[in-house]
């Protein structure tokens, strides 16, 4: 079965690339750091440690080890979820902060890629498919303009526009301070409030490669011999576009979005610090500032690891899409 | 005149295929190749003068290019916060046609020498991209084998790690300063450079002529800078102009998140300045807007010049 | 009957560097049941023909003359007529099935859209047609799931001709349907075209530069140069007893093994095909003739009358130079 195998490997790939991820995670963090990761460890709760409890805190996160010593700590930590202490954070566990700032994240960029992929990818298609047309060259300059534009300055503008001058959107933040007063409907009416602004920043930061990546992988294929023979047959021009053109522009559109991936996480953190939006992003930015190398190791992680699970859906979207790969 | 045969007939024998010509004087070879070389560039020209987008970016990036070169040269004391003068924040008007910062610095001025800044981090950063990527791609194409294998595992490993989150940390360890920054863009941006430039390598590869060359003895040096690499330039050249635009967006994103070089002032700076002093709340739309329009009509210029290159570089999205 | 008749045809691409005139002026007739072949280089105009019968050219080529298909002129046709009457009328089998067929599609599903396109048929029936359209171009009817790279050059080919038997069309145009193929394998194809002709009793308008090929297949032949018409008639006699130039060394370029005119060496014929932007003046083919002589440069011929059934457009026919405008020269 060709398709059990390519799917077999590509999980095997991925699964290797992401044990050299966490190699070189320990190293940049632990190793190669500079300062000691024990001050690190303690310099949230700093003096009010104990020397006794200091030693507690370092064997317990095996710091006394050797360098092999540690990295197999590592391994078994970050596998059960002991991901170390925050130093800005006063020593809270990275484990809780992290997933308190794991949903907004989760909802904004599902949202905005969600969005930015369908309008760009229905733009692209109308554009090659009506190469030359008024819609076309429009489309083209605006989708070149957005994709020249640094995403956190388009969101400057817009904070600029929509709510420093018109007023209709909040300045910034996740929820409103008063959120625990509110029921339900007003609750997610609030977080939508907040969200908007941030979301519709990185919808339009991205239609642009969306756009350019179909609008091009059409072209292509419309120069296919294939689609002459489907227009020799008859076929109504609709279904040449669906059946035939799109169904194979497609797949170029998968693979080039796949890698985009990591920059649409780029964008999401500048976002988020613009908006002051609590999510990931906008932690990681604190994480900076404060060195907190702790957590910064996690959020590394979590990052990189969404990108090769990210790839390795497209790369299964892909099969599906094209029986060629599934041959072994 | 000659009198035909009144009907041609299967008898008569058809002529021999090519008549005898006399040889053409010997011309040395390298005059023939700098003859081909500039004929090519005409042949370019040509072609990239139809673009107008292209055009229009060469254009710009004259312009931005020219004002880099001017901000060398000038006056920068107006870029001292101890030494600023003018109203703090005050709208664009005759004396600030740019306006002024929340310390009461000319925007316009701090624009001009932000040019110089992010131009100069941008084709550095691109010229380690290129350098790196290019050498990893046409080893990796070229050799084959477990080499290729080799490389392309460590090439995906580069792709997979989300740029900004590994040249944060790389800058939070490393500290802030230009050398910093250049280096860590290079060495974010070339995986892509790479499988580029291998795709590229592996086609040329399999053309007849690098065949041929290699049946009569040509070593792999030979082969690599004779045959393979002036194939692979268009792409590469073509790829290098998008690779500044990615380079100079970069720089603004590391600089607004404060990773910047504090002795320098970029456009990334400047936003970061702005975003610290609220210019947004603020309603200070100068401040904001100035170096951000620049930021995007350069990013512009290059893409466009690339676009250009790339419809010239690859004949299939070449309208007819 | 006459199943398709082209008269003065003149095709012009419009492109970035002019216009380029592909087709200057052509007329071809093909009964029911007849076998026609179209010869010539690449870039004479042939395949040009071969699509514009069914409108297939890009949205701004000039076309004018008319294509009759059935009685009705196709270039008159609105888009909806036009739509029916592809491949109802007329189907093509194109070059290099590699490209031909979509790639991420069932090879049985892309014969069915033919049918479904133009008959209210259900899935189920249409795929019964699919199988036994198959097995009449000897594949086996289990191919319907196969995907396009799962089948071999000769096997595509056939998917080929059983899609184009679909709908059984009037004619068929096969536009070098053997040319990307292994010499083996392009002469089983030809065997089953032929045999499907017979059979089915088809038109067939066979285009290829492979004079040899249309020997076997054609009963008439008809050469083109230039975009232009230069020779036609019984293929057997074209190809024996050439009276054009050209044909002569097209005919000598293709051996026969056995024949015995081909002992000699065979020869080819010096220069290349003249860019259609710069058509040589009087006949073009003036400058690779062997036989040129004083009139060719001036003096465009059109097709004389060279006895049973026969024209061919050169001025060394006898009784050619007699009508030409201030006498012979």
């Amino acid at each position: 079965m060709g398709t059990r195998q390519y799917v077999l490997r590509k999980i095997v790939q991925a699964f290797i690339t992401l044990v050299a991820i966490l190699i070189f995670n320990f190293f940049l963090f632990r190793v190669w750091s500079p300062g000691d990761p024990v001050s690190f460890l303690t310099r949230g709760q700093g003096a009010q440690l104990s020397v006794q409890e200091r030693q507690e805190l370092i064997h317990e996160y095996g710091l006394d080890k050797s360098t092999w010593g540690q990295f197999a700590e590592y391994l078994t930590d970050t596998f059960s979820g002991r991901l170390g202490v925050s130093s800005f954070y006063q020593g809270e566990p990275v484990r809780d902060v992290f997933f308190r700032f794991l949903p907004p994240t989760l909802l904004l960029v599902g949202v905005s890629t969600v969005l930015s992929m369908i309008i760009g990818v229905w733009m692209g298609i109308r554009s090659g498919w009506r190469r030359g047309s008024a819609f076309d060259r429009t489309s083209m300059i605006s989708s070149l303009v957005l994709y020249s534009m640094p995403e956190f300055w388009l969101g400057m503008l817009l904070l600029l526009l929509f709510s420093t001058t018109l007023q209709w959107f909040p300045v910034g933040g996740r929820i409103s301070t008063n959120v625990s007063e509110l029921g339900t409907v007003a609750y997610v009416l609030d977080v939508a409030n907040h969200l908007f602004l941030p979301a519709l920043t990185l919808t339009l930061a991205y239609i642009g490669e969306f756009y350019l990546v179909m609008r091009s992988s059409l072209l292509d294929v419309l120069g296919e011999d294939y689609i002459t023979t489907a227009r020799a047959k008859g076929v109504l021009e609709r279904y040449v576009l669906n059946r035939h053109a799109v169904r194979n522009a497609l797949l170029p559109t998968v693979t080039l979005v796949a890698l985009s991936f990591g920059y649409v996480i780029g964008g999401a953190i500048t976002v988020e610090v613009v908006f002051s939006y609590q999510g990931l992003g906008l932690l990681t930015y604190t994480a900076i500032l404060g060195k907190d190398y702790w957590l910064l190791q996690s959020l590394f992680l979590f990052f990189t690891a969404a990108v090769i699970v990210f790839n390795l859906l497209s790369d299964l979207v892909y099969a599906y899409l094209d029986p060629r790969v599934r041959e072994a | 005149m000659q009198t035909p045969p009144l009907h041609v007939g299967a008898e008569t024998p058809i002529g021999p295929i090519e008549e005898e010509a006399p040889l053409p004087p010997a011309v040395p070879p390298r005059r023939i190749r700098w003859a081909r070389r500039r004929r090519a560039m005409r042949r370019f020209w040509k072609a990239y003068r139809q673009d107008a987008m292209g055009l229009a970016g060469l254009i710009i990036l004259a312009f931005f290019i020219a004002v880099a070169i001017f901000a060398i040269f000038a006056d920068t004391t107006g870029t001292e916060i101890t030494k600023a003068t003018g109203p703090r924040l005050s709208a664009p008007s005759l004396d600030y046609p740019l306006g002024t910062d929340d310390q009461g610095r000319s925007v316009l001025t701090l624009v001009i020498q932000g040019a110089k800044v992010s131009l100069l981090v941008g084709l550095s950063a691109t010229a380690i991209t290129m350098l790196i990527g290019s050498a990893v791609g046409l080893v990796a194409g070229f050799r084959g084998g477990w080499v290729d294998q080799l490389l392309m595992r460590f090439t995906d490993w580069g792709l997979v790690i989300p740029w900004l989150v590994l040249a944060i940390s790389l800058a939070s360890i490393f500290g802030q300063s230009l050398f910093v920054i250049i280096l860590v863009i290079g060495l974010t941006t070339w995986p892509s450079t790479a499988r580029l430039v291998r795709a590229q390598t592996l086609s040329v590869k399999e053309r007849p002529y690098v065949e041929r060359a290699r049946a009569l003895g040509a070593s792999d040096w030979h082969l690599v800078t004779r045959h393979v690499l002036p194939n692979v330039m268009p792409v590469i050249m073509a790829n290098t102009v998008l690779i500044v635009a990615i380079a100079i967006l970069s720089e603004t994103a590391l600089s607004f998140l404060g990773l910047g070089d504090p002795f320098s002032i970029s456009w990334g700076q400047i936003l970061e300045q702005a975003s610290n002093g609220a210019a947004a709340t603020l309603g200070a739309w100068w401040w904001l807007g100035a170096p951000g329009v620049c930021i995007v009509l350069v990013v512009l210029a290059f893409t466009m010049i690339g676009f250009a290159l790339d419809e010239i570089v690859n004949p299939k999205i070449r309208q007819r | 009957m006459s199943v398709l008749s082209i008269r003065d045809l003149h095709i012009t691409y419009r492109t970035q560097g002019g216009d380029v005139p592909a087709v200057r002026g052509v007329d071809l007739d093909i009964d029911r049941g007849e076998v026609l072949g179209l010869a010539g280089e690449s870039g004479c105009g042939k395949s040009t023909i071969a699509a514009a019968i069914l409108r297939l050219l890009p949205p701004k080529t000039g076309v004018e003359g008319e294509i009759i298909l059935d009685g009705e002129d196709v270039l008159e046709m609105t888009p909806k007529r036009l739509r029916a009457v592809r491949w109802t009328g007329a189907s093509i089998v194109f070059q290099g099935a590699m490209h031909a067929l979509n790639p991420v599609r069932r090879v049985g599903n892309q014969i069915a859209e033919a049918i479904t396109t133009h008959q209210q048929a259900s899935e189920r029936e249409a795929m019964v047609r699919v199988g036994s359209l198959l097995e009449q171009v000897g594949l086996p009817p289990r191919r319907i799931q196969d995907y396009p790279h799962e089948l071999s050059g000769g096997q595509k080919q056939r998917v080929m001709i059983a899609m184009a038997l679909a709908c059984s069309p009037s004619v068929i145009i096969a536009d070098e349907p053997t040319t990307a193929l292994d010499v083996m394998v392009q002469a089983q194809v030809l065997a089953l075209l032929k045999s499907l002709q017979r059979e089915l009793g088809l038109a067939l308008l066979f285009i290829t530069h492979d004079l040899s090929v249309l020997v076997e297949v054609s009963d008439r032949l008809a050469v083109m140069y230039a975009g232009k018409i230069v020779e036609d008639g019984p293929a057997r006699s074209v190809f024996e007893d050439p009276k054009h130039p050209y044909t002569r060394a097209l005919a000598a370029a293709f051996p026969e093994i056995g024949n015995e005119r081909f002992r000699r060496q065979p020869s080819g014929l010096g220069g290349d095909p003249p860019d259609p932007q710069a058509i040589p003046s009087g006949c073009p083919f003036h400058p690779r003739c062997p036989l040129v002589f004083e009139p060719c440069p001036t003096h465009v011929p059109r097709l004389f009358d060279a006895g049973a059934g026969r024209r061919a457009a050169c001025l060394l026919l006898e009784g050619a130079l007699a009508t030409l405008p201030g006498g012979e020269g």
